[in-house]
């Protein structure tokens, strides 16, 4: 399975991630050896398996309705890159 | 050629918890922007989420409610997507095990017709922030406090067929909604939004036409309007032979036109899986029907019971059963007044004039329902007239008084229904209308029921607050023995 | 002092043999002095952990102290303290300053323990050799030119040059047994959903499990005791009740079945390996324990299952670095997807990217059957072959890595011959069984571990099998040579 720049590229876009020229290659050639690496899966015959998305398949359990947290905005967007009067800000989106 | 719409609606509708569907902040509306985000609505590193059973119970309350299956395992997905109102770039909802499948609701059709509407599925899901976009000097600004909100989103199939029928089908969901108490319905403050997925197909073709999707439309009237624009705008394009393109598109209620949604037409791809923080939600009958034993009396039932055991018509029942606080008020007003047929003609009339004219809900009225219920019982008692009544009415409306017996004193709207001192006004009025009687002697019987009118009058004039029909019957006799 | 282990410190302290600030300040100082040639550590806390230092003093003082009381120990970069930045190894959390508490750290708090830093590793916890660190590499203390391991290279190296009796660590393909194995310490990853996840920075969701790196057996122990414990904050933590883990150490392995997994132990397993890894099982033999071939036939699909569960699952975990709310955002963005994609690919590593982009089109339409759900079916059957072997056996006994510690940039290059150094370690994480790995030999003057792995819940077993062990070896006594 090897992949060609576009697809890298739709990759990348997908994933929100920016790849400069000179690395494209690499990546093209290091993801498709990964593939390779996983296709092994496609050989084997899992019909009727059951899909595992837990080692333990528990239940899930249940929240009670209360509310628990307080505003602690001050402290939460001291580590934030950009605020204004409270907001979050970012570059204009557009709708 | 002939054109058949074909409507689709997904119904975004918060669930009514105090906190949040997977983290403890609160859902409260209206909060300083960020007050109520904490660091689950935020997304930091390393914080999981935890299920509300509130926001569990509520959904299956629901899927009863309009007779749907049930997810006895229902399992969340994640839905990958980048944007800034959605913190951890993706958002929890459920794709292939939704907690409610396939069910139905009956839409008004106006003079009582319904006509039955199917419910694809109603999924539970996390709500997103909101981006402000003015007041950041050319920056947007991200309030998170909506992040987290239960939601959920019902599917419609897609069954409607104008956009009479898709308001209706909005106008039913949220009165179940506020009648199950899961959600306060609320429109303005976007506690329920629409999404309409609008085709036009030639009559009589199966497949279905190219759709769009018009984004959140926050009205009733709104729905309306913009189904309605949009089918003009496709059938435009397929008149001239154009064809429709998949998109998603916003309503302008200003310019009353919808508009692509550009940002939205880069190709989404969500990659959906599910969640791995979170495990296969499990129910039981026995939990369900604990639920079920909780449902109230729903628009349907009710509207049956006021035909069925207080004879109103099909039309009134449905307008009075529509809206639960409407439906308390006029149950507890008739109570008290003791007949149900006089209470609906003035809750549908005179009542709902006065709150559409003060532009104020039924739960806002400054007259309450024990007030009516007192004031149409001298209705029904003949105590009053239905003129005194409406006088009682505005006098409690405008805080001029709240006792209403008090009020029939003070403005003297008691009528007199006692037979003989109205003969004896009668008597007066006749001995001081000589010629009136003589003319109303000389007219032939058929005419003489027209001819009765100024004695009435006089009679009124000389003795305020006779009862009119007392009144007309003295008359008739006296006037009779006359000749 | 610091050639105690954790176990004797405690009972130093209990005993008043020196005070918690004397032995914080002697680690401080080892820290200062000789990790500048390790780096172990991405983030020292000095004051604070002076001040708790201080405080369980006087806790003692007033004679309210238990066992853990000024114990020093650190955490694995990985795990939110609040306070101190909490960086996973990345420029995207470089300056990120945790808000809150793990579940994890916040135990440690619990019992008056200090906590004398953060420790190095690899990037977000992707990676075999700790290399991927934007802090740099981490480097082995038995031979500074060969790697530590990792993803927890950071944790298991400091605990091997002694700059801390104990470390957390966490395990997602091997992250705490391999570079336990490489720097000649005893670590154990827990079964999924016994240690809290919450505050712990999720790579693979329904993988990572937190663990102890320490030099014993009785001092992995002792921290599972509090690490381990049912958590409300994490769905997918276990509600079940924890033993003390040191109460089975001194049991006898006498007429214990030890099942040794025939694919583990086939004809490329390097010869010194397998005679390392054989002798070691020998002396389980003189114990009294039984050996049992066994078969795990689905073994050679744990390396591609996991690299599409993995990547997977981080694709999604990560995508919550977009730099608007916090963590590295970039200069002036020209939009919001500028924004997104720059601070995104500035403050990612290669690999980082790498195993997101993997993800990301492992997930994408028309590929999710084949791929992710192909490899949670695999999963499956992982899974079942050992629910079938530990109806035989009571422990399984492995290598944990195909050879010891490898040079700097030997793997790097090629993703995927890091991958395959997850070979022994990855089923386990599949399967969600806990795993240990404990010294067990020396190959070219490097250390090297021997696997123990347990059933479901099983980890008393593997800490008395490894401290049966380590009374009758003295492998886990050696230290680095010319280590000061």
């Amino acid at each position: 399975m090897s992949l060609d720049t576009n697809q890298v590229l739709a990759i990348a876009d997908l994933s929100r991630l920016q790849i400069d020229e000179k690395s494209i290659t690499e990546f093209q050639t290091n993801l498709s050896n990964i593939l390779d690496l996983v296709d092994q899966l496609q050989a084997v015959d899992t019909t009727g398996v059951e899909p595992m998305a837990h080692p333990m398949d528990a239940v899930q359990r249940l929240r009670a309705d209360v509310v628990t947290e307080d505003n602690k905005r001050e402290k939460f967007q001291k580590i934030a890159p950009s605020t204004a009067d409270g907001h979050y800000l970012v570059p204009k989106v557009v709708e | 050629m002939e054109w058949e719409v074909v409507i689709g609606l997904e119904i975004h509708a918060q669930l009514a918890t105090k906190s949040k569907i997977f983290s403890g902040s609160s859902t409260q509306y209206g909060a300083e922007a960020n007050t109520q985000a904490n660091i689950y609505d935020l997304g930091l590193p390393g914080v999981l989420p935890v299920f509300n059973e509130e926001a569990l119970r509520m959904a299956v309350k629901f899927g009863l409610a309009i007779d749907a299956e049930i997810g006895m395992k229902s399992v969340f997905d994640r839905k990958n997507y980048f944007y800034p109102d959605s913190p951890k770039g993706y958002q929890i909802t459920q794709l292939h095990e939704p907690i409610v499948g396939m069910g139905h609701i009956d839409i008004d059709m106006g003079e009582g017709k319904t006509r039955r509407i199917n419910v694809t599925r109603a999924h539970l899901e996390e709500d997103a922030g909101k981006s402000v976009h003015e007041g950041f000097d050319g920056q947007s600004g991200i309030d998170l406090n909506r992040c987290g909100t239960p939601l959920i989103e019902i599917v419609s199939e897609p069954e409607l067929r104008s956009s009479k029928e898709a308001s209706a089908y909005f106008r039913k969901m949220q009165s179940i909604v506020t009648y199950l108490g899961i959600c306060d319905g609320n429109l303005s403050q976007g506690s329920m939004r629409c999404d309409c997925n609008v085709s036009l197909r030639p009559k009589g073709q199966e497949e279905f036409g190219t759709r769009t999707e018009i984004k959140n439309v926050n009205s009733f009237k709104n729905v309306e309007r913009a189904i309605e624009v949009e089918i003009e705008r496709q059938m435009d394009i397929l008149e001239d032979g154009g064809s429709i393109t998949q998109e998603t598109r916003l309503f302008d209620a200003d310019k009353n036109e919808t508009r692509s949604m550009r940002s939205k037409e880069v190709a989404n791809d969500y990659r959906y899986f599910p969640d791995p923080d979170l495990l296969p939600v499990i129910i039981d009958e026995e939990y369900v029907e604990a639920i079920r034993a909780t449902l109230p009396e729903l628009p349907e039932q009710k509207k049956a019971r006021f035909e069925a055991e207080h004879g109103l018509s099909a039309y009134n029942a449905g307008v009075l059963a529509a809206s639960r606080e409407m439906a308390d008020y006029f149950e507890v007003a008739a109570e008290i007044a003791g007949d149900y047929k006089i209470t609906a003609n003035w809750v549908m009339g005179d009542l709902s004039a006065a709150l559409n004219k003060n532009e104020i809900s039924i739960t806002d009225i400054p007259v309450s329902a024990e007030q009516l219920g007192a004031i149409l019982k001298n209705v029904k008692g003949s105590d009053i007239s239905n003129d005194g009544a409406k006088e009682v009415f505005n006098a409690i409306w405008s805080g001029k008084g709240s006792d209403v017996d008090q009020l029939i004193d003070q403005l003297g709207l008691k009528q007199v229904s006692d037979t003989s001192a109205i003969e004896e006004v009668v008597a007066q009025v006749l001995a001081d209308n000589p010629k009136l009687v003589e003319g109303y002697l000389n007219t032939p019987e058929d005419k003489r029921a027209k001819a009765i009118g100024p004695f009435i009058g006089a009679t009124r004039k000389a003795a305020k607050g006779v009862n009119p029909q007392v009144v007309m019957e003295v008359l008739k006799q006296k006037l009779n023995e006359l000749g | 002092m610091h050639n105690k282990t954790l176990a004797q410190i405690s009972q130093d302290l209990q005993a008043g043999e020196y005070s918690s600030v004397e032995v914080t300040k002697h680690f401080l100082d080892r820290i200062n002095t000789l990790d500048g040639q390790y780096n172990s550590f991405i983030t020292v806390t000095e004051e604070q952990a002076l001040t708790q230092a201080k405080a369980a003093d006087e806790l003692r003082a007033a004679g309210n102290a238990n066992e853990w009381t000024g114990v020093p120990m650190a955490h694995k970069d990985i795990f939110c303290t609040e306070g101190v930045r909490t960086s996973c190894a990345s420029k995207m959390l470089d300056k990120f300053i945790a808000p809150y508490d793990s579940t994890v750290a916040d135990n440690f708090n619990q019992v008056g323990a200090v906590s004398l830093g953060k420790t190095n590793m690899d990037e977000f916890a992707m990676g075999s050799s700790s290399e991927s660190s934007f802090y740099g590499a981490v480097k082995n203390p038995w031979n500074e030119e060969h790697v530590p391991g990792g993803s927890s290279g950071g944790s298991a190296a400091a605990v091997a040059a002694r700059l801390a009796p104990g470390i957390t660590a966490t395990d997602t393909g091997g992250s705490i047994r391999q570079p336990a194995s490489f720097c000649g310490v005893t670590g154990i990853k827990p079964t999924y959903g016994r240690v809290s996840r919450f505050g712990m920075i999720s790579y693979a969701s329904s993988l990572d499990q937190g663990g102890p790196i320490a030099r014993t057996a009785e001092d992995a122990a002792m921290m599972l005791n509090v690490m381990a414990g049912f958590d409300k904050k994490d769905s997918t933590s276990i509600e079940r009740d924890v033993p003390d883990y040191r109460a089975d150490l001194n049991k006898s392995v006498k007429g214990m079945t030890i099942g040794l997994p025939k694919e583990y132990f086939s004809d490329d397993l390097d010869p010194a390996m397998a005679q390392t890894i054989q002798a070691a099982i020998k002396e389980y033999e003189k114990m009294g324990a039984n050996l049992k071939e066994i078969s795990l036939p689905n073994t050679n699909l744990c390396v591609p299952a996991y690299y599409v569960i993995a990547p997977s699952e981080c694709s999604a975990n990560l995508s919550r670095m977009d730099g608007v709310r916090f963590g590295h955002r970039c200069e002036d963005p020209k939009d919001i997807e500028d924004l997104f994609k720059r601070s995104r690919s500035e403050g990612f590593g290669d690999e980082v990217q790498r195993r997101i982009m993997v993800g990301s089109y492992a997930l994408s339409a028309g590929f999710y059957d084949a791929y992710y759900k192909k490899a949670q079916q695999v999963r499956r059957l992982i899974k079942n072959d050992f629910v079938a072997a530990f109806n035989d056996v009571d422990v399984i006994m492995s290598p944990v890595a195909p050879s010891p510690a490898f040079k700097f940039g030997e793997k790097s290059k090629d993703p995927v011959s890091m991958y395959l150094e997850d070979i022994y370690t990855l089923s386990t994480n599949l399967a969600g069984l806990p795993g240990m790995s404990i010294p067990a030999g020396m190959i070219n003057d490097l250390p090297v571990g021997l696997q123990l792995i347990g059933n479901y819940f099983d980890e008393s077993r593997l800490l008395n099998c490894a401290h049966q062990f380590q009374n009758a070896t003295d492998w886990h006594t050696k230290t680095p040579t010319g280590l000061k």
